[in-house]
This record gives C-alpha cells, sequence and structure tokens, in this order.
C-alpha cells in the first residue's frame, strides 16, 4: 500500500522473544502491577453517604427561581418550551391580578408550568434560553419515584423555597451555582 | 431424519442441517449494545453470520428536519457517545461552513483540546474493553479512572459527562475554568496522570504473550476490502492506510499541530489495538500542543471563547436582561429565525472510531431540509459478517469491541 502523506508510523508487531514466551514471567509482571495498586489510594466514593462535589455548572433537575423578595420570575413567555429538543416543557400564562404583585414579578405569569422529567434530556438548553432568569438547572439528579406521571413535576414541586419564608432551603436549594438576580 | 413437530413452526430443513443456529443478541452481555447476529455454528466455528441494524433506531435523521440547528446537538450526543464532543464540534463546524461563521484561533485550539480528549475516552474505553473480552480485566478498571477524569473536565466546561452538547456554533458556550485547566494539568501529568497509566496498561497488555496469541489473526481485512466498505479512522489505519481527515481536510485549526499517523499491517484485533494505544499518544501529544498555543494568547485574546457572530451565537445573560438589541437576538436565535441561507454542505470530522460526516441541505427555512450523518460503526457493521466467518465464536466477540461498535452510532 502506497503510503498517502508522510506522516506514517508503523505499529510495531515483532515477534515474541524467548522471555516474552515464557508465560510465568508475564503472568509475574501482570500479578506485580495489579498488587502494587492494593497500595494507593482509592478513586471510589461510598456514593448514597459521600457525594463528590460537582461544578458550578452542572445540569441536574431544574428549578423554577424567584427573586430575592421571593418573587416568581418566571413570565411564561415560553422560550424555554420551544428550546426544548425533547419537548418536555408544557405551561399556561395567566394576567397577575391586583393584590398579587408580592407572588409574581412582572404581569403576566405561569398558571400552570410543568416539565416532563421522562422526557428530559438535561440538555440545559430551557437554562440558556430563559430571558428572566426563571429556570435554572440544579445539582439534584436520579429523581426516584413509583409511577409515571409522578415524574411530571408541576409548578410547585419545581419552584424554589421562598427566600422571605426559608432561606436556609433556598439557598441549599440554589447549591453554588446560580446568583440571585439583582435586576428586573 | 424426518420427524413432524405439527405444533412448532420450524423453518424448512432445520432439522436435518448439522449446523446450530445462534442468536448473538440483540441484548447479550457480550456484545456492549444492541447488536443482533445471526450466527450458522458448527461446533464452536461460525459458518455464517447474518447482522441485523435497527434496534434502537431512532430516526434521528428525521427528528433533525424538524428541529432549528442548535436543538440538533443533543442529538448528535447520543451517536456516538463515547465520544460525544468530537459529535458536538462535527455539527458546529458543519453549521459554520453553512452559515459563514469563521471561528478565533482560540477557540480552534480549545476545541481540539476537547476532541483530542474525547478521542483518548474512547480509545481507551475500547482497549480497555478488548481487553476485558479476552479475560483481562484490571487494565479497564485503571483506566477508567482517567475516564472519569476527562469526563470532570467536560463537566467543568458544559456540566454534563456523558452526553455533553459542549459548545455552540461560533464557539463555546463559556470560557474554560481554571479548575478545567487544573484538572487538566493533572490529567497531563506525566508521573501521576494518564501518560503513566497508559505506561503500565501497555506493559499490561502489548508484548503479553496470551493477548498477543489471543488477538494476533483474529478478525482480520485487508486493505483493499476495507477500503471497498468504505472503512475509515483506526480500523482503516490498522489495515495499513494511512487516511486520517485530520491531515487530508484539516479542520478546526488541526494543520497547526505535529503528529504522525500509526498504521498496521493485516487489520488484525491485534493491530487495531496498537492503533489505538499508539493514537491515544498521539493524541496527548496534540494537547499538550494546543495547551501551549492557548496559553500563548495574552490580554484581552486570552478571553475570546467565540467568534463574534451575534446573528448566531447568543448574546450574554446580562446583556440580553438589560439591553433592547441582544434581548431580539436572543429571541431570534431561541426562535429558530436566525438566517441560515440556502445551499448544501458535506463536513466531515475524524470521529474517534472514524471520519463521521454531516451532510447538511438548506432551502433557507428555519430547519434542515435533509441531514444525513455518515456514521462509520454503520459501514464497519457492514463488514462484520466477513470478518467473523470461519473463527471462532469468542473471537467474534474480540472482533466486535476492537471494531469499537457503538449501537447508539450504528442505529442513529
Amino acid at each position: 500500500m502506497q503510503a498517502l502523506t508522510n506522516r506514517v508510523k508503523e505499529v510495531d508487531r515483532k515477534p515474541l522473544s524467548f522471555m516474552e514466551k515464557m508465560y510465568l514471567p508475564a503472568i509475574l509482571k501482570g500479578m506485580f502491577i495489579t498488587f502494587s495498586h492494593i497500595f494507593k489510594k482509592k478513586p471510589t466514593i461510598n456514593y448514597p453517604e459521600k457525594k463528590r462535589p460537582f461544578s458550578p455548572v452542572f445540569r441536574g433537575m431544574q428549578i423554577l427561581n424567584r427573586d430575592e423578595e421571593g418573587r416568581e420570575n418566571c413570565t411564561a413567555c415560553g422560550l424555554c418550551a420551544v428550546a426544548c429538543p425533547a419537548e418536555a416543557i408544557t405551561m399556561e400564562a395567566a394576567e397577575r391580578q391586583p393584590g398579587e404583585e408580592h407572588l409574581y414579578r412582572e404581569e403576566k405569569y405561569a398558571a400552570k408550568y410543568e416539565i416532563n422529567m421522562l422526557r428530559c434530556i438535561f440538555c440545559g438548553l430551557c437554562e440558556e434560553a430563559c430571558p428572566k432568569d426563571a429556570i435554572y438547572l440544579s445539582e439534584s439528579f436520579a429523581p426516584a419515584d413509583y409511577q409515571r406521571k409522578q415524574f411530571v413535576y408541576n409548578k410547585s414541586e419545581l419552584l424554589i423555597p421562598n427566600p422571605k419564608e426559608d432561606p436556609e432551603a433556598y439557598k441549599k436549594a440554589l447549591g453554588n451555582r446560580a446568583k440571585p438576580t439583582t435586576n428586573a | 431424519m424426518s420427524v413432524q413437530h405439527d405444533h412448532i413452526l420450524l423453518p424448512e430443513g432445520s432439522l436435518e442441517k448439522q449446523t446450530t443456529t445462534l442468536n448473538l443478541g440483540p441484548t447479550h452481555p457480550a456484545t456492549h449494545g444492541v447488536f443482533q447476529n445471526i450466527l450458522e455454528l458448527d461446533g464452536e466455528r461460525i459458518m455464517k453470520a447474518t447482522s441485523t441494524v435497527g434496534y434502537i433506531h431512532r430516526a434521528f435523521e428525521k427528528i433533525a428536519e424538524r428541529r432549528p440547528l442548535y436543538q440538533i446537538t443533543p442529538l448528535t450526543d447520543r451517536l456516538n457517545y463515547c465520544s460525544s464532543p468530537i459529535n458536538n464540534m462535527g455539527w458546529h463546524l458543519t453549521c459554520e461552513k453553512l452559515l459563514g461563521v469563521k471561528t478565533p484561533k482560540r477557540v480552534d485550539y480549545m476545541r481540539i483540546i476537547i476532541m483530542e480528549l474525547a478521542r483518548i475516552s474512547d480509545h481507551l474505553i475500547c482497549n480497555s474493553i478488548v481487553g476485558v473480552d479476552s479475560g483481562a480485566y484490571s487494565g479497564f478498571l485503571y483506566l477508567m479512572q482517567f475516564r472519569e477524569l476527562i469526563y470532570e473536565i467536560y463537566e467543568e466546561i458544559c456540566g454534563s459527562r456523558l452526553t455533553t452538547n459542549i459548545g455552540r456554533i461560533g464557539g463555546f458556550e463559556r470560557n474554560f475554568t481554571a479548575v478545567a485547566w487544573e484538572k487538566l494539568d493533572k490529567f497531563l501529568d506525566e508521573k501521576t496522570g494518564y501518560p503513566a497509566q497508559l505506561r503500565e496498561f501497555e506493559k499490561l497488555f502489548t508484548r503479553n504473550r496470551i493477548f498477543m496469541e489471543r488477538t494476533i489473526g483474529c478478525g482480520p481485512i485487508s486493505a483493499e476490502r476495507a477500503m471497498n466498505y468504505g472503512f475509515t479512522g483506526p480500523n482503516l489505519r490498522a489495515a495499513g492506510v494511512d487516511y486520517d481527515v485530520r491531515v487530508h481536510s484539516p479542520y478546526s485549526s488541526y494543520e497547526d499541530f505535529d503528529f504522525t499517523i500509526p498504521v498496521g499491517k493485516t487489520g488484525d484485533c491485534y493491530d487495531r489495538f496498537l492503533v489505538r494505544n499508539e493514537e491515544m499518544w498521539q493524541s496527548l501529544s496534540i494537547i499538550k500542543q494546543a495547551y501551549a498555543k492557548v496559553k500563548e494568547f495574552k490580554g484581552a485574546e486570552a478571553e475570546i471563547y467565540h467568534a463574534d457572530v451575534p446573528a448566531y451565537y447568543l448574546p450574554e445573560k446580562k446583556d440580553v436582561y438589560t439591553k433592547m438589541e441582544a434581548l431580539i437576538y436572543h429571541f431570534k436565535i431561541i426562535m429558530g429565525e436566525a438566517e441560515m441561507p440556502v445551499g448544501e454542505v458535506y463536513n466531515s470530522v475524524e470521529g474517534a472510531n472514524g471520519e463521521l460526516g454531516f451532510y447538511l441541505i438548506s432551502d433557507g427555512g428555519r430547519t434542515p431540509y435533509r441531514l444525513h450523518f455518515r456514521r462509520p460503526c454503520f459501514i464497519y457493521y457492514q463488514a462484520y459478517p466477513e470478518l467473523i466467518q470461519g473463527g471462532m465464536l469468542s473471537d467474534a466477540v474480540i472482533t466486535m469491541s476492537s471494531l469499537n461498535l457503538i449501537a447508539g452510532e450504528l442505529d442513529a
């Protein structure tokens, strides 16, 4: 076969030498290597008890964010649903009534917001699409449940705890990932 | 012999024949994926093999016809899931070719780092699985620790480990963090990093008589047959043809790098093993060169991680919240209304197991008119019956893992 480039490097396929032909040295060498690994640091983690630190951009399960006054950020613009390649997100918009200003940040809000976690592929495109800083991918993952319908998460399951009522739970849900919004 | 079994529906002549029919797959512990091969066995020797495709066909090409370009990236993750960053980058490069986007050098080098890491993670899985299938398990465990480190580097950059969805059209979604560079340093370290582990792996396998006797002459293919089938990548190079997309049609500034193409002679499992091992060394050297080149950028240039194409690359979040123009672009891109020129492009990258091509036809609409993935696995699988015919059943298993057949890529 004529070479197509001048970068060819043939792999070494020389026949076995006498020493290599004997099984014993090879077996001893292999045993020595595996034995030496006993004294090395264990790379495994006892998973449910201990957890590996995640990167600050880890893409886990979604949370719906609130601003620092505890109002929902989402305005039900529908960009996350459009961007979702798995078509997992559905929502219904509603208009904010007078007297609900402490609940919703904008005049429009999501009356219904559902994510089908069985469809979600955790690609993070919803977070990227959100122009209101409302949806985030958090650090939690691997949900477990008994029935399929319980994996369709509604708004109350997705919303982050209220920072005014329960600041600790809010902080925990936010993780080291998202910073609270500073703009309107 | 004529026994009548009216209650069992048997094919004609199946009682008289002297061979055994064995279904290797679709779900078989030895096939690492959803492959079906119907084998005719004479004792343990394979007389005839018929392979089946399509068990996990998910119609990606059809789905892609209804998706804007940026939503197709998660689909490419699921082709060869052992090295999904290469698929992602290949797709971005295809889109950039169609849209006429030119990426800065720093982005190219960062992409090369990620692509070569992905190649290493793919090859190390393939080679250690060849070991597992031939009865040597520990090499697999030791190398796996470094795949974990590679996945942590991905996670630092894009947030995910296996199905990465890394990068965007025009660059990366964010600059590499200090932690990512630190982890890359840890990976490249000569004493405690991957080179040391790979050297140990070679000590365990390369000149081991048991391993050599198991793989030499197993599943061979000649250069001519391989080319007739359309082989590319390590499997073709093992047959002795030095074809590499990175050299023959360089993309993403591969022309700036110095590396060699390892080739084998006979195209058997041992050659494929050696070629992949050597390619990992070459990849390590490419990563080191790219790392040095990225570190050379100073000042404002050292912060560039995407091309300046506001029509295709999403604006920064803080601009979206405050600036009208950025918000308009943001909506336009997310809604899939970014301008797509009419035309067709073919772009291929050197995937971890061969030439991964994307053929994209655009009629100017919001989605591709037609998209075809050239998946190397699909081509290797056509040759698989020929490779295993006349061999032993256990050789068929090694041949399959050393061809690096990935079910997700085979069926797309």
